[in-house]
């Protein structure tokens, strides 16, 4: 079932969480909204939710109205960061909970929790109280619970949040292929852009209760659409500067600029993605700069270089393959080139420019 | 004995110094009740203890109590709910006010109780033969004061407090994620109620509901200023120890005592095993 959101504002006293959002949840995708704390993400999935209601605009299930439904009206999964299980509830009664007070009779509520106990790998715990396990299977048996009444759509907020890392990607993961096997519409709250990315079919960026960007991971990564954005997404290298003959200078290096992305004058911020910049030992003109290699660990995937422009005034962090990086043969203290193959700008009038 | 090693030492020391205080304060002085009631023999111990009379105080006793320990269940836990889910202005003024049973010397409450429930009084003259109310219950009217209801309505302002004040920091610390859960699932306002708060709060409310019943048990101050205090119809055992006392039967007295003494402490370890086995349910 598509989910829509039309026009939806929600102040918190002065607070203004949601800022007249309109979104649309294709039918059986699975989307993250992403966004830093006080994003409005968590307000916008409890108002999905029925948990919170709107000031202002209203929420589609598929053509069905439900801004005025209650919670358990909308047949929904709601998952909670810290799970919510019912602690003086054994594990078997918590999943059993939501077809209980739906009147399911007994003789079908046990294979269908037994069924969930299978998918969620926690067969034979049923006995056992939600405080007798780890996180990771408290989290399964949350979901377990929620997808019990076989519900229409799945919310979840932060579900990895609370959990270790390794946990993390393994439940991650497994919400993935659970997805790929029951394609329901669900929608997860997160700030780890990592995660978004890894889980879901459609990227929502929030930022001070608006939408910047909504998008597959791969354009959303490939085609930021604005300077939060590109920040949003980490490891970056940010410049400001001053836009001068229609050209963005950033130190030595000169990014031009077309007419219509920044007057003469205007701030701008400029991005570069560590692994968008090259390393030489030539120079390349204006578009290369020169730098002071200062730190290079080779301990990961990739080789990361740590250099300073400009006589130490600018740090920049570059990424190169192991490969490249043993044909240059950098040590700390060489200088060298730089020069990077995108340049994302943003001025302060306008969006963006890519050179 | 396995010892075990713990950051804060001096178990020996600290059930040392428990079991020394609770003999000086409460076993020793109580286990020589058992003594000054045999002082009067076996047959005056039966008659002091268990003539019509006594017989009457206790039922009176026991049932007013357990009546006024029961109605503050309810309305303690209502005003526990309110005080710890609603924000309005008065809010701390009402949190004030509960505890004010447990500062007033009890007479003053009884005197203050009675002045309002007796049948000129501000709220019981509406309950006299020619009240709003009182005009229903035929030639008598209800009588409040001077009645078994008194003394309920003495003991559920002295108890008030018990099952407020255990209430209050469990359903202060109930995630409301925990609602909104039973929520999404499907639950109704009351089954959420029923199977999710409920659970949470009962070993508090069955701890409250136990010291105000005990409390109750024991209260004379506030009692004896609205009970009218009639052998046999409202004469609390507590006020009956005294009678006995003044009539120099401290045979008898104590006698009355131990039976008290006896019925109390098997009622309240009943009582507590029971919450025991639920919080061991609930905390499993």
């Amino acid at each position: 079932m598509q989910i829509s959101v039309r026009g939806v504002s929600k102040n918190f006293g002065a607070f203004r969480a949601l800022d007249n959002v309109s979104v649309d949840i294709p039918q059986g995708q699975l989307v993250a909204l992403l966004g830093p704390s006080g994003s409005g993400k968590t307000t916008l999935l409890r108002i999905i939710a029925g948990l919170e209601a709107p000031d202002q605009g209203r929420i589609f299930y598929g053509d069905q109205d439900v801004t005025n439904c209650s919670t358990r009206d909308r047949g929904i999964g709601f998952v909670f960061q810290h799970y919510a299980l019912f602690g003086h509830m054994t594990i078997f009664d918590n999943i059993a909970f939501g077809l209980r007070v739906r009147k399911w009779k007994n003789d079908q509520i046990r294979p269908r929790v037994l069924e969930l106990l299978r998918l969620i790998q926690l067969e034979g715990m049923e006995k056992r109280f939600p405080a007798q396990l780890s996180g990771g299977q408290r989290q399964r048996v949350a979901l377990a619970r929620a997808l019990a009444a076989q519900p229409q759509v799945m919310l979840l907020d932060e579900p990895f949040g609370a959990l270790d890392a390794k946990v993390r990607a393994d439940l991650r993961r497994w919400i993935r292929s659970l997805h790929d096997e029951i394609h329901m519409t669900s929608v997860f709250v997160t700030h780890d852009q990592e995660e978004a990315f890894e889980v879901a079919d459609f990227v929502v960026v929030m930022n001070r209760g608006k939408i910047e960007q909504m998008g597959t991971p791969d354009e959303v990564f490939a085609r930021p659409a604005s300077a939060f954005v590109t920040d949003f997404l980490g490891r970056v290298n940010v410049f400001h500067g001053r836009v001068q003959n229609g050209r963005a200078q950033i130190g030595e290096l000169e990014v031009p600029l077309e007419a219509e992305h920044g007057s003469e004058g205007d701030t701008f911020t400029a991005y570069i993605r560590p692994h968008e910049v090259e390393i030489d030992r030539q120079p390349h003109g204006s578009e290369s700069m020169l730098a002071a290699v200062s730190r290079v660990n080779r301990t990961g995937s990739i080789v990361k270089v740590a250099l300073f422009a400009q006589d130490g005034q600018l740090p920049l962090d570059v990424e190169l393959p192991h490969e490249r990086e043993a044909a240059l043969n950098l040590r700390t203290g060489d200088m060298v080139w730089v020069y990077p193959r995108q340049v994302r700008v943003f001025s302060a009038s306008t969006s963006e420019t890519a050179s | 004995m396995k010892r075990y090693h713990r950051v804060l030492p001096g178990f020996g020391l600290s059930l040392g110094i428990t079991l020394l205080y609770l003999s000086v304060l409460v076993l020793i002085p109580l286990s020589l009740l058992f003594w000054s009631a045999g002082g009067g023999g076996w047959e005056h111990f039966k008659s002091a203890a268990f003539s019509p009379r006594t017989i009457a105080s206790y039922k009176i006793t026991f049932g007013a109590s357990f009546v006024a320990a029961t109605i503050n269940l309810f309305a303690g836990m209502l005003i526990a709910w309110v005080l710890v889910r609603y924000r309005f202005p008065g809010r701390s003024f009402i949190d004030a006010l509960v505890d004010l049973p447990f500062a007033l010397p009890t007479a003053v409450g009884g005197i203050a109780l009675t002045t309002a429930y007796a049948p000129n009084g501000f709220i019981g003259r509406h309950f006299a033969p020619d009240g709003l109310i009182g005009q229903h219950f035929g030639p008598e009217g209800l009588k409040l004061a001077y009645s078994p209801i008194g003394i309920v309505i003495a003991l559920t302002f002295i108890s008030l407090p018990f099952v407020v004040r255990t209430v209050q920091p469990v359903l202060g610390g109930l995630d409301s994620q925990l609602e909104e859960a039973a929520s999404s699932l499907g639950a109704n306002r009351f089954q959420t109620f029923r199977r999710v708060i409920f659970p949470y709060i009962w070993p508090a409310l069955l701890t409250g509901w136990t010291l105000g019943f005990a409390r109750a048990l024991g209260e004379y101050g506030s009692v004896v200023f609205i009970a009218g205090n009639q052998p046999l119809k409202t004469e609390i055992v507590p006020l009956l120890i005294i009678t006995r006392l003044e009539e120099y039967d401290y045979a008898g007295a104590t006698a009355l005592a131990v039976v008290m003494l006896v019925a109390s402490f098997a009622l309240l370890l009943a009582i507590n095993t029971l919450s025991r086995w639920t919080n061991r349910r609930a905390s499993a």
